[in-house]
């Protein structure tokens, strides 16, 4: 398949997810390239040249403090305007996991108000992933739901059956936490982009929440792992599932599809 | 070049930061304390635990610049509160009544890696260098300061790694290295008696027999000099048993004691002729010339010479490499760290899977770790009687799956098979295996140091971290062995290894080739090991100096003994190092240049700023450890060093009140199978592992929608090829009475295992672990020649070659009483086979109701070492026996039934045997069952053994009505019996004739989930 858009994933100590990061967005026809933080930091204009961006899941400098805090410093002391200056020019960004962690605290999560344009400065986090009320890490599938109203770039047109689509989790720090006001503004401006369903909220979130987006849709942070569902043979009950469900590209694949097809019109220099 | 200086200190200052939940914040760190407080059966438990994480931070920092790194570092400001207290009357005022505060900090030089991540958010934050230590604060509400100080030994710290403080803490300034003024120390061994050598070897902890003691003597007599205390050790870490397999290698006297041959009647002296470097002697006892050469290794070559062409690399790397496809290989080690893990459970297991990852990374031209395997032998949680000096075994448990999650979770790679096996002989000196697979390209095999190669070493700092590990881990442990080997338990830092493993994979995958000519990592014996075995043939000189270092004050022996984590060593051209600086400055990588390979005389040269500290003569440190005879013998009847029996039985059989051949009992029996710790679900450890990075899981751990156990793992190493890769293991401890019916059992098991999920049977590469007690015992040696003759055996008759092994011959525990427990002895097979196509690979959760459940293989009625014995309290009996041509037989005819799509599921029969392989079929595929127990064998095999039996080469499948012709057909020659039909109605009914009995399958499953920890 001829490439038609171009995508960045950023990695960093500790970050781990990387590979199946580049294969989702290769298999949604993305073409890849990796760049590591330290190298984006000396040379931000690198995501000028990028029509998608990926922030991968992982333990980022270690998770030490707590997840994603170092990773999230490190890109509000520097890279925060170049990523703002890519998502105003039309960037779907995806952030799993990890990613989400440092999304939420870098300033890129939940972003301005839909028409506010995004600061210069990262505004000070309002939403947390903070530890699973199990208070231990947990890898298992669980159901989702994709809110009726939701604007996320990545999830349109994704139809899923509540009681049956499944999506995988394997994380420690996972509980969406805000104030009630906060998750109210959310559901109302529609980016809340991803619920667990089907009494499937094992870390204990808010509202169930298992992901949201900006205003805009773009960037979706979300503790799932759709980048390890891109094949049928990694659904957990794989062998039994109708050919006629298996004929189709998994929910996972199709949130890269979506995405990429949404580049077409987004300029890069 | 690292910079290891430190900063002025007179400005310095110590602030004491405490990160806390917001008011109405959960406190799920807190709460999860005080659920393990309540599994310690105090009398007074606190009513509630609250969590803080404690930083202290010294360094020359304005009140704003504390505030900014309280209130945007380290608390989250959506769910945390930041405290700081500027003076320690300030932090001691800040305790509630009522409340006794609990506080852990790491013990200085203990890595604390999240002491590093604050440093380096500092510095980029501030562009200011702070020292930083952390800790964890607990406040227990409403239990006295000496309850709370028990709870803290018991659960929260452990006294060889952490300080426990009573109050909050605040030290006026940090601990700090003193710089090392050199002096080389000579150590007088030329004149002294044997008895002196036997002294000075224990006493120094370099755990070197006489022997090898009078060897060292006598080459320093001959040098006219005496050795300096680096080469010493060097030679100590070199000749280890760790590092050198000095017992497995040696020559070997075996004698059966008569009447010995065992249950299974296989006898060595009976089947020595024949066998490679076997002379049967005219007394009827056998010498073997190089015990590992003569068993395990000449199994692999015999089958290299007979047609198996896919061995790469064996027994001579990091880890043994098969080929996987055209273009890539796949390699796979498994390492213990028993000792360790026995003093410092996190530590220990987080260690030891990081030292076998970077095995992998060693491996060839280094590959990229692509999975993780773990298996446990522990103690049962429920143990009676803890001698002194022992952790409790849930404790070593939660804590050995706790430093497993944290290492290999952080390094992205997942962990997705292992088992856990429980045997109270195993309290002092718990079994921990870490195993590891990696990927390399094809070409990359094999790597040579090259003459005048630098010695690059990349990773982590040196500290004094490990020392002695080498050879503590060939000494027995004892009461007192947290006290005198603490120096040889660590705490690793996976961020530091997954920035060395980007870093050496982005250097080995170079546009222009390989950065480097060869690599291996640092483990036991640390630099001494790693480059002592590099420059074997060529000599080194090593500027030990320029080593980074943790701290400052450590002397040349120390750096070069260090077994500080994250190290590798890599041999790289001297144009090349310029570019290798480069992708390590782009990956935050340190690395340091020791010196040269190769040296004029090809001796090892140990250098100190410009001053020579140590010169050895490489052929005498790698060939001249004497190699003794050594005496085995083989008594049955031995188990003396096994002090504890199994757990109370549950039941007797037969008798008034013991378990009847009634169905209903036949169903109580399962039942409790089904919980015991052996058998029940380990989810509560497969879900703490991220067991699907990177994204190559095709069957998990747990299969099925009601997630069943799965026989092993299958996983596509390379996205591009529809070949699987499946991973599985083999343990029969059960059957320790005779090591050699023992370790067939494990074999045929492993093979099961992966044959189930599709493996092809013909590409299936093993591994050997042995764990012993003392095999200075010759009755210890006995019984592991027999277990290292049946890998011979094994490993030929199923032809699958083992490409790699270790071992580990010292596990025993002496109490403080003086009495000494023995680990049975135990010996795990690690397996890894091709799938051919993932689309076949196949999962043993029950498909459809209304199809036949099908037994293959045969039950004799042998119930020795059985689980159905233990919840019984039977013991002895005859313990089952591997039919080597069967057994390989069966798991043809079974792949082959997989790849026909004949089975529509496939599960083993092992612990528990047939009725639980059945209820685990029916209950992960959420069906019912009718089963028919009595089909299982004969008439003259008792119904006990046809429902409970474990014997070696049995599977279950599960197969349509249609396809009873084609299954026949596959099975042709075989014994196999339809024994169930699967069904809608969600229970398993037993039945014997009339007598019925049906227990509801969400019930079974129940009890097999029931555990929790």
């Amino acid at each position: 398949m001829a490439h038609v858009t171009n995508a960045l994933v950023i990695t960093a100590p500790g970050i781990n997810c990387d590979l199946e990061l580049c294969h989702a967005f290769e298999a949604a026809g993305a073409k890849v390239d990796t760049a590591h933080l330290q190298r984006l930091i000396r040379e931000p204009a690198i995501i000028n040249r990028y029509r998608l961006i990926g922030l991968p899941g992982g333990f980022s400098y270690g998770d030490d403090i707590a997840a994603g805090r170092v990773m999230a410093q490190l890109i509000r002391q520097s890279l925060y305007p170049a990523l703002a200056a890519a998502i105003e020019r039309g960037v779907p960004m995806i952030t799993p996991c990890n990613g989400f962690q440092i999304a939420v605290q870098s300033g890129l999560l939940p972003g301005p108000d839909a028409g506010a344009g995004w600061p210069e400065e990262p505004a000070a986090p309002s939403v947390a992933l903070t530890q699973n009320s199990a208070a231990r890490f947990n890898d298992i599938w669980t159901r989702f739901e994709i809110p009726a109203n939701s604007r996320c770039v990545w999830t349109r047109g994704l139809r899923c059956q509540p009681g049956t689509d499944v999506i995988p989790c394997a994380h420690g720090e996972g509980r969406f936490v805000a104030d009630e006001d906060t998750i109210a503004l959310l559901e109302a401006n529609g980016q809340i982009a991803i619920r667990y369903a089907g009494g499937d909220n094992f870390n204990g979130s808010m509202g169930a929440i298992a992901g949201i987006c900006d205003a805009s849709g773009l960037v979706f942070g979300l503790m799932p792992h759709p980048e390890r569902y891109t094949r049928w043979t990694q659904h957990p009950t794989w062998t039994r599932l109708d050919p006629a469900v298996r004929n189709g590209d998994t929910p996972g694949l199709r949130m890269f599809k979506a995405a990429v097809a949404h580049t077409m019109g987004v300029s890069v220099r | 070049m690292p910079d290891t200086a430190t900063p002025s200190r007179s400005a310095l200052k110590v602030h004491r930061i405490e990160v806390r939940p917001r008011r109405g914040q959960a406190d799920p760190r807190g709460a999860s304390v005080l659920r393990q407080i309540e599994t310690l059966g105090l009398e007074r438990r606190p009513k509630r635990v609250d969590y803080a994480a404690v930083y202290l931070l010294e360094g020359d920092l304005t009140s704003d610049e504390v505030h900014r790194i309280a209130d945007e570092l380290l608390a989250d400001c959506v769910t945390q509160a930041a405290e700081i207290h500027p003076t320690d009357a300030a932090a001691k005022a800040r305790v509630s009544p009522g409340v006794a505060v609990i506080e852990v900090h790491p013990l200085p030089g203990v890595t604390d890696p999240a002491a590093e991540s604050v440093q380096l958010a500092i510095e980029a934050m501030l562009g200011k260098c702070v020292s930083v230590l952390t800790g964890d604060r607990y406040d227990l509400h409403g239990v006295e300061p000496k309850i709370a100080r028990a709870i803290a030994e018991r659960l929260l710290a452990n006294t060889v790694i952490h300080d426990i403080h009573d109050a909050p803490y605040l030290p006026a300034s940090f601990p700090h290295g003193r710089p090392y003024t050199l002096t080389i120390r000579e150590v007088a061994i030329c004149g002294l008696s044997d008895a002196e050598l036997e002294r000075m070897s224990r006493d120094a902890h370099l755990f070197l027999s006489l022997d090898e003691m009078k060897a060292i003597q006598a080459e320093y007599k001959r040098l006219g000099r005496e050795p300096r205390e680096i080469e010493l050790e060097t030679l100590a870490q070199t000749w280890s048993e760790h590092c050198v397999h000095k017992t497995l290698k040696s020559t070997i006297r075996y004698r059966e004691l008569s009447g010995a041959p065992g249950s299974g009647g296989w006898s060595l002296a009976k089947s020595a002729s024949g066998r490679p470097h076997h002379e049967p002697q005219s007394d009827g006892t056998v010498v073997i010339r190089n015990l590992l050469k003569a068993t395990v290794a000449a199994a692999t070559h015999e089958l290299m010479a007979d047609g198996i062409d896919w061995c790469l690399s064996v027994f001579v790397d990091n880890a043994g490499v098969i080929a996987f496809d055209g273009d890539w290989a796949v390699c796979f080690k498994c390492e213990t760290h028993n000792h360790p893990s026995a003093i410092e459970p996190y530590g220990g297991s987080a260690t030891g899977i990081g030292g076998c990852i970077r095995d992998i990374m060693g491996t060839g031209l280094s590959a990229k770790p692509i999975a993780a395997t773990d298996v446990f032998c522990v103690a049962y949680p429920e143990i009676e009687e803890l001698p002194a000096g022992c952790l409790h075994p849930r404790r070593v448990l939660s804590q050995v799956v706790a430093g497993v999650r944290d290492y290999g979770n952080r390094m992205g790679i997942p962990t997705l098979n292992g088992t856990v096996w429980f045997d109270n002989n195993y309290v002092g000196n718990p079994l921990v295996y870490c195993g590891c697979i990696g990927l390399l390209p094809k070409h990359l095999v094999r790597g040579e140091v090259k003459r005048g190669d630098r010695i690059i070493a990349i990773g982590g700092r040196t500290g004094r971290d490990g020392i002695h590990g080498a050879t503590f881990s060939s000494a027995e442990l004892t009461d007192t062995h947290a006290d005198e080997f603490s120096h040889a338990v660590q705490i690793g830092n996976a961020i530091t290894e997954k920035k060395a493993l980007d870093c050496i994979i982005a250097a080995r995958d170079h546009a222009g080739g390989p950065l480097f000519s060869a690599i291996t990592d640092c483990g036991a014996g640390g630099f001494s090991s790693a480059v002592g075995e590099m420059g074997k043939d060529c000599g080194a000189e090593v500027h030990l100096e320029r080593a980074p270092l943790k701290y400052n004050g450590l002397s040349p022996v120390e750096v070069w003994i260090s077994e500080a984590q994250e190290r590798m060593v890599l041999a790289v051209p001297a144009d090349k190092v310029e570019l290798l600086g480069r992708i390590c400055a782009d990956h935050c990588v340190e690395w340091c240049d020791l010196g040269t390979f190769g040296t004029p005389t090809d001796e090892l040269v140990l250098i100190w700023h410009g001053t020579e500290v140590g010169r050895m003569d490489t052929h005498f440190l790698h060939d001249g450890n004497p190699m003794p005879t050594r005496e085995a013998v083989w008594d049955p009847t031995f188990t003396a060093g096994q002090r504890f029996q199994p757990p109370k039985p549950q039941f007797a059989a037969g008798g008034r009140f013991g378990l009847s051949e009634r169905s209903a009992d036949i169903a109580k029996a399962l039942e409790a199978l089904l919980e015991h710790p052996n058998i029940a679900s380990k989810a509560w450890i497969v879900r703490q592992y991220d067991h699907e990075v990177q994204g190559m899981s095709v069957v998990k751990p747990l299969v099925g929608p009601h997630a069943g156990p799965g026989d092993a793992a299958v996983i596509q190493p390379v996205p591009t090829s529809q070949k699987g890769l499946a991973i599985g293991n083999g343990l029969a401890t059960g059957l320790s009475a005779d090591p050699y019916l023992m370790v067939l059992a494990a074999i045929d098991e492993c093979v099961r295992n992966l044959v189930c999920v599709g493996t092809d049977p013909t590409r299936i590469a093993i591994l050997d672990n042995f764990c012993w007690p003392s095999c200075k015992d010759p009755r210890n040696l006995g019984s592991l020649v027999r277990a290292a003759e049946a890998c011979y055996d094994g490993a030929k008759a199923y032809r699958t070659p083992f490409i790699s092994g270790k071992d580990s011959l010292n596990n025993q525990f002496v109490t403080d009483g003086g009495v000494t427990i023995q680990i049975p002895p135990t010996l795990l097979v690690s397996g890894f086979g091709i799938v051919q196509e993932i689309e076949r690979a196949m999962t043993m959760d029950a498909k459809r109701a209304g199809n036949l459940l099908v037994l293959v293989g045969s039950t004799h009625g042998r119930m020795g070492g059985s689980q159905f014995q233990i919840i019984t309290g039977q013991a002895g009996g005859e313990l089952p026996v591997t039919d080597l041509t069967v057994g390989p037989r069966t798991a043809k005819a079974v792949s082959e039934a997989i790849r026909s799509g004949v089975a529509v599921s496939a599960h083993d029969l092992s612990e528990g045997g047939l009725l639980v392989a059945a209820a685990e079929m029916a209950f992960a595929g959420g069906l019912g069952l009718d089963l028919d127990p009595t089909k299982a064998a004969d008439g003259d095999v008792e119904l006990h053994a046809k429902c409970f039996s474990e014997e070696p080469s049995r599977y279950l499948l599960e197969v349509a009505p249609t396809d009873r012709e084609r299954i026949a057909k596959v099975l042709m020659g075989l014994p196999y019996a339809i024994v169930g039909t699967f069904t809608e109605r969600p229970s398993l009914a037993i039945r014997l004739g009339n007598d019925v009995t049906e227990i509801p399958i969400d019930r079974l499953r129940e009890r097999w989930s029931g555990s929790n920890w």
